[in-house]
């Protein structure tokens, strides 16, 4: 992974000074509250319901054991000891203190992390494929292009006051697991006409109040244009995005308003006073991001034979050889295998995770992972670079600590937003709705019988949860002061993205698992042979779904 | 007389703010966009933008032009921060000067965009503005500046 040099942790340093600088002016009233907000916004804080709420960057979901440890020990001291894994790959804390924040940015420094634009009206994290490197169909490994974007990124003193928050987002296989089409520029790497990898580059996708699937920019650029090409789009959006209306003031509203033709030819315009510039991209600095990422110290495994001693165990103990097809999915090198940590076991708020077991997953990773772990999108965790013939020592650790729960990639792997309980902009909880359907379906040979169901959950239109990319998602909505869901399905993130329909007129708290259920015994009756329920839902449309729903009950 | 921050000084400013209704208007007054283009000889006169005026009209002149201000109404608008660098970007050498409600904790960024002037709103504590100028000693990226990126410098 990257290692900061005296560079980066200079300007790590320097921005936790500065920020300890402001913080003391705003607690001395030298900087009102309207002038600390979007500061403290791009350094990760928000005032919330109840506390404030602080979310630490994760670059591209990317962790090593010490800053696990140190993030545990941050839960510890300065917060109620636990953390909550966000749908942009970060960590949020919950409980922090206002005049504290600045202590803990400095002890993030420490381990070389920071809080720098994960909020605020800026370029946000960057965001991959939780399998990069290690996925059997990737074409590139994408995280040395994030690294480079997370550093033209950090303090870009242009973009730091956009008309609103900017995402990008990229991935490197076949499979998108990146959701590229759901992000303000989304970057494909692709082989031209010779072969040669490039950036296929898309502009103006994003959830929200107006979901809108991303659309191709650039077919396939060279590599060495992507800073002074990210540059251009940036540029004309600070420019010309609204902001008269912050509902409006995303690049997705832009483009269509101009049409991708049109925004096209604006950027190339731009770009020409950038193309070639200092800012293209040389060959030593790509080099010198990819020897970050090169192969751990892979052994050179038997696959056959940890393959059919795998097999032995999993025959041997059923609950664990589930936990194995559940949550584990094929790596790129024989006898490893990529391992999904589940932070969604039943009575815990997904993503959630103790001090504790945040120390545990360091541990393991340490042991089984060459100290790597990662956090993904779906607010999970994996260990992505595990001996097959060590998974059984693995699985009986995360056993003890509550972390096998086998749901990965099912319908209790719930992708769900803070919601009401401690987001001042919720119109409705999340956390209770996610519980509840845990709850009620908490039958895993009935999940398996589902198959895999993304189900996602957001506590307003910001669709922090991604409910119109969810299968099925659920969205809070205020009705007469009063917390209501609506539910949209079909969504998916998939290469072939699409947004969510939305079903019908809005259901109670209460009403959900028994809407959930409707749904999926609609689907369990159509479906036609090992059909997903996303594909039965493609096939038979809508209605069969909110006839069962609104039936009358007579 | 109103204090500025230029060039890493607190210096007295010899111009004068906008004043869009003025029907005739002196040497030393800085002109609204639409007066400046109304001028028949624009040598030697300075000129002010708002948000959403971008500095294509500028772009012929700018050899003749010794001040462009850009005004920031609200301090969270950033598009002026992409004008600065537009105009640096096609040669503009005069001074550069942001103004309206700017805060000391942008003057980083405003100086990287190739701003060399500073009126802030609350002149009360410009030494501590002027210190801010040295928040940061490194960066990232390329910028009028320092147009090297830090990937072309690092040793
Ligand atoms: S979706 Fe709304 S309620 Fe949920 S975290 Fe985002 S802003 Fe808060």
């Amino acid at each position: 992974m990257y290692v900061y040099d005296q560079y980066d942790q200079l300007i790590v340093d320097q921005r936790v000074a500065q920020f300890r600088g402001q913080t003391e002016r705003f607690l001395a009233g030298k900087l009102s509250d309207s002038e600390f907000l979007p500061l403290r916004l791009q350094n990760g804080l928000y005032i919330q319901r109840l506390a404030p709420m602080m979310r630490i960057a994760v670059p591209y979901g990317l962790l090593n054991s010490t800053q696990l440890r140190k993030l545990a020990e941050i839960t510890r001291v300065f917060d109620k000891g636990y953390a909550h894994v966000s749908t942009r790959q970060n960590i949020q804390l919950n409980w922090p203190r206002l005049e504290e924040v600045p202590d803990i940015l400095a002890e993030l420094a420490s381990v070389q992390m920071h809080a720098i634009q994960t909020s605020g009206n800026c370029i946000r994290n960057t965001t991959t494929d939780q399998y990069a490197g290690v996925a059997t169909d990737e074409l590139e490994d994408p995280r040395p292009y994030c690294e480079i974007i997370r550093q033209w990124s950090t303090l870009h003193p242009e973009f730091a006051f956009l008309p609103r928050k900017f995402k990008i987002a990229v991935c490197g296989t076949a499979e998108d697991r990146a959701a590229i089409h759901a992000h303000d520029i989304g970057i494909e790497l692709v082989p031209n006409a010779e072969g040669e990898i490039g950036c296929k580059i898309l502009a103006g996708g994003g959830l929200g109040r107006t979901p809108v699937i991303g659309s191709v920019i650039c077919e396939w650029l060279e590599k060495k244009h992507l800073l002074t090409y990210l540059e251009a789009i940036l540029r004309v959006y600070n420019q010309n995005g609204r902001r008269d209306n912050k509902f409006k003031a995303r690049i997705k509203i832009l483009v269509k308003a101009m049409g991708v033709d049109a925004f096209r030819e604006m950027v190339e315009q731009e770009w020409v006073a950038l193309k070639d510039g200092p800012a293209t991209l040389t060959e030593q600095e790509i080099d010198r991001a990819k020897s970050f990422f090169t192969e751990p110290d892979y052994l050179t495994l038997d696959a056959t034979e940890a393959t059919s001693k795998l097999t032995a165990e999993c025959v041997r103990e059923p609950i664990f050889g589930n936990w194995v097809k559940r949550n584990t999915v094929a790596h790129r090198v024989p006898g490893y295998q990529i391992v999904n940590i589940s932070l969604k076991a039943t009575g815990f708020a997904p993503g959630d995770i103790t001090d504790s077991q945040l120390e545990l997953m360091a541990d393991l990773a340490d042991e089984f992972s060459f100290g790597e772990i990662r956090t993904t999108h779906q607010q999970n965790m994996v260990l992505a670079d595990v001996q097959m013939d060590q998974l059984y020592t693995l699985w009986q650790r995360l056993q003890k600590a509550g972390l096998a729960t086998a749901n990965h990639g099912y319908l209790t792997d719930i992708i769900c937003c803070p919601g009401g309980d401690y987001c001042s902009l919720a119109n409705a909880k999340s956390i209770p709705v996610a519980e509840a359907i845990q709850a009620r379906f908490d039958d895993l040979d009935y999940l398996y019988d589902l198959g895999p169901i993304e189900l996602n959950i957001s506590g307003c239109m910001n669709a922090c949860g991604h409910h119109h990319i969810g299968h099925i998602g659920i969205l809070g909505v205020d009705k007469k002061g009063e917390e209501f869901y609506q539910v949209c399905l079909g969504g998916s993130q998939a290469k072939n993205a699409s947004i969510g329909k939305i079903l019908g007129p809005s259901f109670s708290q209460d009403d959900m698992p028994d809407v959930i259920d409707k749904l999926l015994t609609t689907y369990l009756e159509l479906r036609e042979e090992d059909e997903i329920f996303l594909d039965t839902y493609r096939r038979v449309g809508i209605e069969p779904f909110k006839e069962r729903v609104y039936a009358k009950a007579d | 007389m109103p204090k500025l921050i230029k060039q890493g000084q607190i210096v007295e400013d010899s111009w004068q703010p906008v004043d869009a209704d003025a029907a005739s208007t002196g040497t030393h007054q800085i002109l609204s966009l639409d007066q400046w283009l109304a001028l028949t000889d624009k040598a030697g006169r300075a000129v002010q933008l708002e948000p959403g005026q971008a500095p294509a009209p500028l772009f012929d002149e700018l050899a003749q032009i010794p001040l462009i201000a850009i005004n920031f109404p609200v301090f969270t608008d950033g598009r002026g921060f992409s004008y600065g660098r537009e105009l640096r970007h096609r040669g503009f050498t005069g001074e550069l000067r942001a103004c309206g409600h700017i805060i000391r904790d942008q003057l980083t960024y405003l100086r990287r965009c190739g701003f060399d002037t500073f009126q802030m709103a609350d002149e009360s504590d410009l030494a501590a503005a002027l210190a801010s100028l040295s928040d940061f000693s490194e960066y990232y990226q390329a910028a009028v500046d320092q147009p090297l990126p830090l990937f072309r410098r690092r040793g």
